[in-house]
Order: structure tokens, then C-alpha cells, then sequence
């Protein structure tokens, strides 16, 4: 009887070209997404090398990083983001990869950009010199984060060098309760794991309460599992995932559509497949979650209160916990729901889908923003913002006083223009609440668009379930 | 990419969990089109006040790690961002070696590509090493990849474990793009194969 194989097994067996004798195992790479901020000093390589991209139209790039969210008629205002953009825009041209410039309303986030043209596919593999490429795994596709010198070697050759990850499955029964996203439960998730429980693993999520997620859902699951240290997320495919896919401009047609999807219908886990490792959660159980340090696993429910550090018992455990809340500028047991917020982002590869905008914005329908609250609204593409433009979101943000801006990564890591001050406290969409991630000295609460929306209009980090 | 044989210097002492990319090299000096000139903003946020004088008592401002060339640091370093400017701003820096109990994948790869040597031990000996590095000036390390061994200022050995092919790619300073360019023939076999099964990509 063949081996019972793990989806990641299917797809990983399926992309080998070479096995050395000592284990390490060449893969094929279907799909490349380039961005400005990693990619120069690779098509750099290239050219000291007097190589080639071997397959330009298996690549796809856009600037995102660095990218103004304001009015863009002028270019981009700082010199050194104006020279990467610019940059990006002449490799493409000079190696014949696809560009999407800032004024194309396909231009957005790369993990954004990649599912809505249909460029990222079941079964794939798909990289990026991007850590949070573990996005596209919602799709059934191994997709993970490289540096620039695995982005030249897959310009290069369009294989990568690679070790086997083990794999784990984290199962999640039942629904998820009212008010409660998949951003809430990654969040969760990552709380249990830790930062580096996943780390060597590719994690697949199944269960009741991942199937019945959106593909906007899965794709924020699958984005923050990098935060979880696992290589890759991934969601074995549906009908959600070809009702989403079905007529995008990069998928197949007709008879070959048909040939595809015969295929990825095959995209499963075997009945019976070993995981290296397992976590259950009860999905049923689950509240609202909050980041309260600098790593997204100190994370809890909008119901606790401020962790002490004087109830940890290991010490380096400790003395992270004590730089975290010095650094958040927090003190021990002060229920989260009394922290009070400067600044509100809603956007980012994380949750800057239609979605995630239609949520945020039925939280703030006929609200108004907290006085002395900055609110900013960032479409994670040009063709999420038309959308949200045509559903009138735009106006609901405006008309409760957030700013509706250009698509783009904006203030989740904050390389452009929209960066917090020194001291400044965020609840924030994003994905990563490191110190000085939004901007230096910038303190960081990790939420879901909800949640952001909720401390938006009272002013304060807010259990979004009292206001729905 | 330069080989890694044999190395002798200067261990600092880094305990700190998670060391993430962003405080490794924080994300306004990503706008580099460059790999080098990075060493000066390595820890930046951590090695210089906001008036962007030297933090007295980091680390690498302590007059024995100046030129420090090898890291023992805190389990799940360089956890984070995909961004290489990581290790490029660690090796403008000088430091051609990291020890700790664990690394973030993204990380661990990025360094092989420029000639630096994660070291993964059991955090029991890592916090030995951690004794040793502060020692200041006489925190002396020498790590033999050939034999995988690291020597401590008093003599005291440990050995560690590291994957065959990689080792062997430091070793000899070999590019990884060259060596996959030898096996073209199989890659071309591969797509044949591709189109003919799955003509959608």
C-alpha cells in the first residue's frame, strides 16, 4: 500500500527535481512574487553573473513597502523609496518581468495582489522574498519567505534548495462564536504554539471552524503563521478556494480550468496521514484577542488584565516579559480594556481584504472616531480600494473621521511616509508588534479589523462584542 | 560568498529571547539597493539613543565587543522578517558566527548564503558560552567547523551538529546558484514533465 501522505507531503513530492545523497532536495518554484525592498541586490547578482531570469512570466512584481498611500501624482517624495521603486520598475523592464506600477489599480500588498489576479493557485509552490508569503498556503499552495539570495537563485533557475519541514496539524472544532474572526484565532493560536513552536514545521489547519472561514479568512491564518516560527501555513482546498479563483485573470479557462480543478480536488491530506505533531482547538471557547508585549505570542483575551512578571518563574522568560511591558509602557494587571490608544491602523497582507474592510466599517457605520484618535484606513490593493469605493465603506470611514488612503503596506512596518512617534500606542491589523516595528519607540496592540474599529471609535482598546 | 574554516575572536554576550530582524537592522536602512554598509545600523534602535549617540552599556558599545566577531545569544534569534539585511548587517559588522538554542528558519538560510555559521546547542550549553562571552576582552572562542568544535577561553570543548551539505558549501565558499546550474538537464526533464501534467501553469 503507497505511504499515507500529508497535503504537504503531496505537494512537496510533487515539486522535487533532484534528492542528493545526503538529504537535501532541489524544488521546483512555480511562482515568484517580487517587491522592491528585497529584490535589488538580487537581479543585481544576475547581472554581475551575466545570468537571466529563466521564467520571466512565472514571476510577477510590484512596489509595496515603500509606496505613498497619499496622493501619488507627485512620484514618491523620499529619494531613497523613490530609487528602490524606481529600481524594481527597471529590473522588470530590463529582464522582462511583469510590472504593476503605482498608478495600475492592480497594484497593492504582493500577498494581496498574488490571490486576486489568480497568479497563486492550489498546489503550487509559491515563494517571495517576503516572510508572510505563508499567505498563499490558504489556497493549498507551499508558499514561504526567502531572502534576496534564494530570490536570485529562483530568478536564476526557478528551483530552490531545500530540507523537508515536518509536518503539524492544528485542528479546530466547532464554530467560531459570534464576533470572533480568524484573526482572533490565529492570534490564539500563536498564544499556544509561541513565536517558535512552529519553527521546522509546515502547519495545516483543518476543522470545522477553518472550513468555514472565507478565503480572506483563511488567507489571514495562513499569513501570521510565519509568527508562529512554522515555514508555511496551509489549508487543503474547497469550493471556496475555485469559487473564489474561477474567472480571476491569471487562472486557467475552459477545458484547462476543468483539468485543474480535477486536480486540485485531489489536494487533501490521506485519511490516516502522521503529523509530527498536533494541536486541537476548541474554536467555541474563544473571545477577542489582544497583543499586550513585542512578540505576537504575548497575546490574551480583551478580558485579562496586564501579565506579571513577578508570576513567571523562568528567568529569561521574565526578563522578556519585563522588557516587553517597560518598552509597551504597561503596568502589570491593568485590564486591557483600560488601555488607551493614540492611533488605529486597518490594513496590511494581514487584513487589508474587502472583508476585512466591510467589517471594520459596520463597526463604525454611525460612529464617530475618539477625539484625539488617528485612524488609518489602508486598502490592501487598488482593486480592494475600487471595491470598498462601490460598496460606499469609503464613506462610513470618512463621514466617523479615519483616513481612507492608497493602497500599500503603509504602517505595518512603517518604510513609507505613515509611521507612529515616539510613545505612540497603536491597535493595529498588522501582524508583528516588535519593538519599533510602526515606527520608533511606537508600541503596538495586534487585533482584528473589528476590534481595531471598536478601539477606533472609543478610544481605547474595546471588547468589539459590547458594540455589535 | 567568503569560506568559513576555522575562526578565532571576540564572543559577545547577547540573552535576550526572540531577537527579532527588525531590531537587528530596523526597516528605514531596508531601502538600500546595496548588500553592504549595513554594519554601522546593526542593533540600531538598541545601540544608539534617539540623539544618535551610543547607548553606553549595549553590548557591542562595551570597548571588548567592539570587534566582536561571533554572537551567543538569546534561543529563537533572527525570528521575524525574511529581510537578508539581517545577516548582511551582521557580517558589515564582523560577526561571522551565531550561537543560540534556536533560530528562525528565514534566518538560519539567509545566513549560509553569506558565509556566516549559525550554531544551534542545548541551551545548558549555550548558557556556559554565555559565562564565557562575558568575559570581555578575554572571552576568546574558536570555532573549528571542519571538526565542529568550539573552544572556550579555558580550553573547554563542545561539539556541535551541523546538516553535511551545508557545512560543506561554507567550507569551500561555494554558490549555491552555480551548483543548481549543474543540474539543469534535471530541471528541464522536470518542466517537460510539468507542461505535459499540468498545462494551466
Amino acid at each position: 500500500m503507497a505511504k499515507l501522505r500529508t497535503l504537504f507531503d503531496k505537494i512537496w513530492d510533487s515539486h522535487l527535481v533532484d534528492v542528493q545523497d545526503d538529504g537535501t532536495c532541489l524544488l521546483y518554484i512555480d511562482r515568484h512574487l517580487v517587491h522592491e525592498v528585497t529584490s535589488p541586490q538580487a537581479f543585481d547578482g544576475l547581472r554581475v553573473a551575466g545570468r537571466k531570469v529563466r521564467h520571466a512570466e512565472a514571476t510577477l512584481a510590484v512596489a509595496d513597502h515603500n509606496v505613498p498611500t497619499t496622493d501619488r501624482s507627485q512620484g514618491i517624495a523620499d529619494e531613497e523609496s523613490r530609487i528602490q521603486v524606481q529600481t524594481l520598475e527597471d529590473n522588470a523592464r530590463a529582464f522582462g518581468v511583469e510590472y504593476l506600477p503605482m498608478d495600475d489599480i492592480r497594484q497593492g500588498v504582493v500577498h494581496i495582489v498574488g490571490p486576486e489576479q489568480g497568479f497563486t493557485l492550489p498546489g503550487t509552490t509559491i515563494v517571495c522574498g517576503d516572510s508572510h508569503t505563508s499567505t498563499h498556503g490558504a489556497f493549498g499552495a507551499l508558499a514561504f519567505g526567502i531572502g534576496t539570495s534564494e530570490v536570485e537563485h529562483v530568478l536564476a533557475t526557478q528551483t530552490l534548495v531545500q530540507s523537508p519541514a515536518k509536518n503539524m496539524l492544528v485542528r479546530v472544532d466547532g464554530p467560531l462564536p459570534a464576533g470572533v474572526t480568524s484573526k482572533d484565532l490565529v492570534l490564539a493560536i500563536i498564544g499556544r504554539l509561541g513565536t517558535a513552536g512552529g519553527t521546522g514545521y509546515v502547519i495545516e489547519y483543518a476543522g470545522e471552524a477553518i472550513r468555514a472561514l472565507s478565503m480572506e479568512g483563511r488567507m489571514t491564518v495562513c499569513n501570521m503563521t510565519i509568527e508562529a516560527g512554522a515555514r508555511a501555513g496551509l489549508i487543503a482546498p474547497d469550493q471556496v478556494t475555485f469559487d473564489y479563483l474561477m474567472g480571476r485573470p491569471r487562472a486557467p479557462k475552459g477545458a484547462v480550468w476543468e483539468a485543474a480543478l480535477a486536480y486540485w480536488k485531489t489536494l487533501s491530506s490521506d485519511p490516516g496521514a502522521r503529523y509530527d505533531a498536533e494541536l486541537v482547538i476548541d474554536a467555541t471557547e474563544l473571545v477577542p484577542m489582544v497583543t499586550w508585549g513585542t512578540s505576537p505570542e504575548d497575546v490574551l483575551p480583551i478580558t485579562a488584565s496586564v501579565p506579571d512578571p513577578a508570576d513567571i518563574v523562568d528567568g529569561a522568560k521574565r526578563a522578556a516579559v519585563e522588557r516587553s511591558l517597560a518598552y509597551m509602557g504597561l503596568r502589570p494587571g491593568t485590564p486591557l480594556e483600560q488601555v488607551a490608544v493614540d492611533a488605529v491602523f486597518i490594513g496590511s497582507c494581514t487584513n487589508g481584504r474587502i472583508e476585512d474592510l466591510r467589517a471594520a466599517a459596520k463597526v463604525m457605520e454611525n460612529r464617530k472616531v475618539a477625539s484625539g484618535v488617528r485612524v488609518l484606513v489602508v486598502p490592501g490593493s487598488g482593486l480592494v480600494k475600487e471595491q470598498a469605493e462601490q460598496e460606499g465603506l469609503d464613506q462610513i470611514f470618512l463621514a466617523a473621521g479615519a483616513e481612507w488612503r492608497e493602497p500599500g503596506c503603509s504602517m505595518c512596518l512603517a518604510m513609507n511616509a505613515d509611521k507612529l512617534t515616539d510613545g505612540e500606542r497603536c491597535a493595529s491589523t498588522s501582524n508583528r508588534n516588535f519593538e519599533g516595528r510602526q515606527g520608533r519607540g511606537g508600541r503596538t496592540h495586534l487585533v482584528s479589523p473589528t476590534m481595531a474599529a471598536a478601539a477606533a471609535v472609543t478610544g481605547r482598546l474595546t471588547d468589539v462584542r459590547k458594540l455589535v | 560568498m567568503e569560506k568559513f574554516t576555522k575562526l578565532t575572536g571576540v564572543a559577545a554576550p547577547l540573552p535576550i529571547l526572540n531577537i527579532d530582524t527588525d531590531m537587528i537592522i530596523p526597516k528605514q536602512f531596508l531601502k538600500t539597493i546595496k548588500r553592504t554598509g549595513l554594519g554601522k545600523n546593526l542593533f540600531d534602535e538598541m545601540r544608539y539613543a534617539k540623539d544618535g549617540s551610543e547607548v553606553a552599556d549595549f553590548v557591542l558599545n562595551r570597548p571588548a565587543y567592539r570587534k566582536a566577531s561571533i554572537l551567543v545569544a538569546g534561543a529563537n534569534f533572527g525570528c521575524g522578517s525574511s529581510r537578508e539585511h539581517a545577516p548582511w548587517a551582521l557580517l558589515d559588522f564582523g560577526i561571522r558566527c551565531i550561537v543560540a538554542a534556536s533560530f528562525a528558519d528565514i534566518f538560519y538560510n539567509n545566513c549560509f548564503k553569506n558565509g556566516i555559521l549559525p550554531i544551534k546547542l542545548p541551551q545548558a550549553e549555550v548558557d556556559k558560552l554565555l559565562d564565557d562571552a562575558e568575559r570581555g576582552a578575554n572571552a576568546v572562542l574558536t570555532i573549528d567547523l571542519e571538526k565542529q568544535e568550539i573552544t572556550g577561553p579555558d580550553g573547554g570543548c563542545i561539539a556541535f551538529d551541523i546538516d553535511p551539505f551545508r557545512k560543506h558549501c561554507l567550507l569551500n565558499g561555494l554558490d549555491d546558484i552555480g551548483l543548481t546550474l549543474q543540474k539543469q538537464e534535471k530541471i528541464n526533464a522536470f518542466e517537460g514533465r510539468r507542461s505535459r501534467e499540468q498545462p494551466w501553469l
